[in-house]
């Protein structure tokens, strides 16, 4: 009962948060509610007792994610007013999408009741269970070709993002160490001797 | 588990091993010795093709808890699709030396895209087939946008990008299905679960699999999924586009055959609706509209498009005969258009890109050799026998007589004949018409040899094309 309610609660805010991702006027504010919204579906996680999930969606998305958004958002100037037109705009296509969205739920719903016998609420983790380990032991057994393959991806997008943006441009101001090392006092100042100038 | 359990995937691990000491070396290289970037590419190819025949165990095996596959259908792809990279490596050289775009990037992103290939090739579980299929897609769109002056490049990597992200998200979407209904990501989990229970097969499962067919037709460049196609192949460089044409149309058939044939071969009724308008349309727009391009990498890449719907005709029939002719077509599409894009690319220099179909004007005055090389490329392409399409295409039109749809075996027809006719011009031009422009290749002579020697087994396959369909129907079985 207990347990029921809490999560009645936090799923509450985090459709609360979530509305306020999409009518919040500023951008800065949608940013902030995100990050609630993440916040909160974690405290689901904990609530289901998959604790690593929670902790990783804390650190990863809220974390850094979420700040590198805010800084993206800070950066670029977004004209508030072009993006409320575009809410009303696209609102029709959005709800289709979101009632389309509901449907496949329901419907996957129905499948899995219809196959197996549905029970309710999150399943008890026994005594002494740790998910953390759950995850590793599995993640490092039975996907160890798959988690290698990912790493293997960042290695090539790390090849690809410096291929296509490191360039050597023009008139580009950088430091050469060597030319500086070499300077001379001669090269740079020049006295120059002259007559005093005529008391006038 | 000790170390030689992992030896089935000795080529994956070897080549990942080639690339990094290429990207390694490369940067010790000035940029007047980039070619040893090149020749370094090439040895890790070489290396590659040597450690996929020797490491190859007696028997088909699944490592990494099945999600690793061993067959011998992966190692021929694996070879071919290696051979068909080093193809395009050494006919890119002499075209990136004089324009000036000779660097190490292009062969490391090209040695990644081909472990993205292998990866795909020996997949065993979706999971390991969607990952693979990133790393292909992510090299491939670096590629595309690797000449960053150029603002078409850049707008056919956008558009390539955004909508590969569309397709890797309705691939993810019906992964997500099948993994909920079956409760599985292997293969051999999720075939042999639709078999023990019969009451699987119902609509939620089709759902998923209606996504897949849409990933798949995304990437082979189906219709009604072909929009990025045309535009990528004329937008990018045509070393890229020569790339983009060969190695990955491997990849989608081992695509293909791993999920509808190996994950799905219980829904065989369900697909073969899907993937027959898919291989029909194909087949009828991608000739129709090649009719009416003056680019040639265009009217290639619409070329392509048909092409690929006799490769799906031929997995739609259902049979290991038709998964054979599947992959007989596929391995021979993919010399043909390694030459025909290398031709491209032989007409190319410095500030000249032989883009237009007008530019092979009167090729037999300047070239007698290398018009007949093109001739040999664009009759193999049409079907004309004895070069070696013709018996590709007989080939699928069997396995669908065999079926039962002489309907559209009279189809696949009739669009040959369509398709005939802008192969056609091509050598129209080359022998009837004037040469506007005289100049000398510039090609090294180890190129020239190496695309004579392409265009020279695409009419021996041709006159001796039996033990190549024997292998391929060894490799099925």
């Amino acid at each position: 009962m207990f347990q029921a309610i809490l999560f009645y609660t936090f799923a509450a805010v985090l459709i609360g948060a979530a509305m306020g991702v999409i009518f919040s006027r500023n951008p800065v504010h949608a940013v902030m509610f995100l990050v609630l919204a993440f916040f909160q579906s974690s405290l689901l996680w904990l609530l289901a007792e998959a604790e690593f999930l929670a902790i990783v969606l804390i650190l990863v998305y809220v974390g850094a994610v979420m700040v590198l958004f805010l800084f993206v958002v800070m950066m670029i100037d977004i004209n508030v007013e072009r993006v409320q037109g575009g809410l009303v705009r696209y609102a029709p296509l959005g709800l289709v999408i979101a009632g389309l969205m509901v449907v496949e739920l329901v419907q996957l719903i129905w499948a899995r009741s219809r196959f197996e016998v549905a029970t309710g609420g999150f399943a008890a983790t026994p005594e002494g269970y740790s998910n953390t380990e759950a995850l590793g032991a599995i993640l490092y057994t039975e996907h160890v070709y798959a988690f290698e393959i990912a790493a293997v991806i960042l290695l090539l997008a790390i090849v690809a993002a410096i291929s296509l943006t490191m360039r050597k441009r023009e008139g580009l101001k950088v430091q050469n160490i060597t030319s500086q090392v070499a300077a001379r006092a001669k090269d740079r100042v020049r006295v120059v001797k002259m007559e005093a100038e005529k008391r006038q | 588990m000790t170390i030689s359990d992992f030896l089935p995937a000795a080529p994956e691990i070897s080549l990942l091993c080639s690339i990094c000491a290429v990207l390694l070396i490369d940067l010790f290289i000035s940029d007047e010795k980039r070619v040893v970037t090149f020749w370094l590419a090439l040895v890790a190819l070489l290396l590659n093709i040597w450690v996929v025949v020797v490491s190859a165990p007696p028997d088909p095996t699944t490592i990494f808890d099945g999600s690793y596959i061993y067959d011998p259908l992966s190692q021929v792809l694996k070879v071919a699709a290696t051979a068909v990279v080093a193809l395009g490596f050494f006919y890119a050289r002499d075209y990136l030396r004089q324009v000036g775009m000779l660097k190490g990037e292009f062969f490391v992103l090209g040695l990644f895209g081909l472990l993205g290939i292998m990866i795909m090739i020996s997949a065993g579980s979706l999971l390991t087939m969607y990952l693979g299929l990133e790393t292909l897609s992510l090299a491939l769109y670096a590629l595309v946008a690797f000449d960053r002056e150029s603002p078409q490049a850049a707008e056919s990597a956008m558009k390539y990008f955004v909508l590969g992200a569309i397709a890797s998200g309705a691939l993810l979407y019906g992964i997500s299905w099948i993994y909920g209904v079956t409760g599985s990501l292997k293969f051999a989990e999720i075939s042999q679960s639709i078999a023990v229970r019969p009451e699987l097969n119902d609509v939620p499962l089709w759902f998923g699999m209606a996504f897949l067919v849409v990933g798949i037709a995304f990437k082979f460049g189906a219709v009604p999924f072909h929009m990025w196609l045309p535009d990528v192949y004329q937008g990018a460089r045509s070393p890229v586009t020569l790339y983009i044409a060969s190695a990955p149309k491997l990849a989608a058939l081992a695509l293909i055959l791993r999920v509808l044939v190996d994950g799905l071969e219980g829904l065989h009724g369900v697909w073969q609706g899907m993937v027959m308008v898919i291989a029909v349309l194909s087949l009828v727009i991608g000739n129709v509209v090649a009719i009416a391009q003056s680019n040639i990498k265009r009217m290639l890449g619409y070329s392509a498009i048909a092409h690929v719907g006799f490769i799906l005709l031929a997995v739609f029939a259902g049979s290991e005969a038709g998964y054979a002719a599947s992959l007989f077509y596929t391995l021979t599409y993919v010399i043909m258009a390694a030459g025909a894009f290398g031709m491209v690319l032989l007409l190319s220099r410095q500030g000249f890109e032989a883009e237009a179909i007008a530019d092979f004007k009167g090729l037999n005055a300047r070239s007698p050799w290398f018009a007949l090389m093109m001739l040999f490329f664009m009759f193999g392409m049409a079907g004309v026998p004895p070069w070696v399409g013709f018996f590709a295409k007989l080939n699928v039109i069997n396995v669908v007589l065999d079926a039962g749809f002489p309907g559209l075996a009279i189809l696949m027809v009739l669009a040959s004949v369509v398709g005939a006719y802008y192969y056609l011009r091509v050598v129209w031009y080359m022998y009837f018409e004037r040469a506007e422009d005289k100049s000398v290749f510039q090609a090294g002579r180890d190129t020239r040899a190496l695309l004579s020697l392409n265009g020279l087994a695409v009419l021996a396959l041709g006159i001796a094309p039996g033990w190549l369909l024997a292998l391929c129907l060894a490799v099925i079985g």
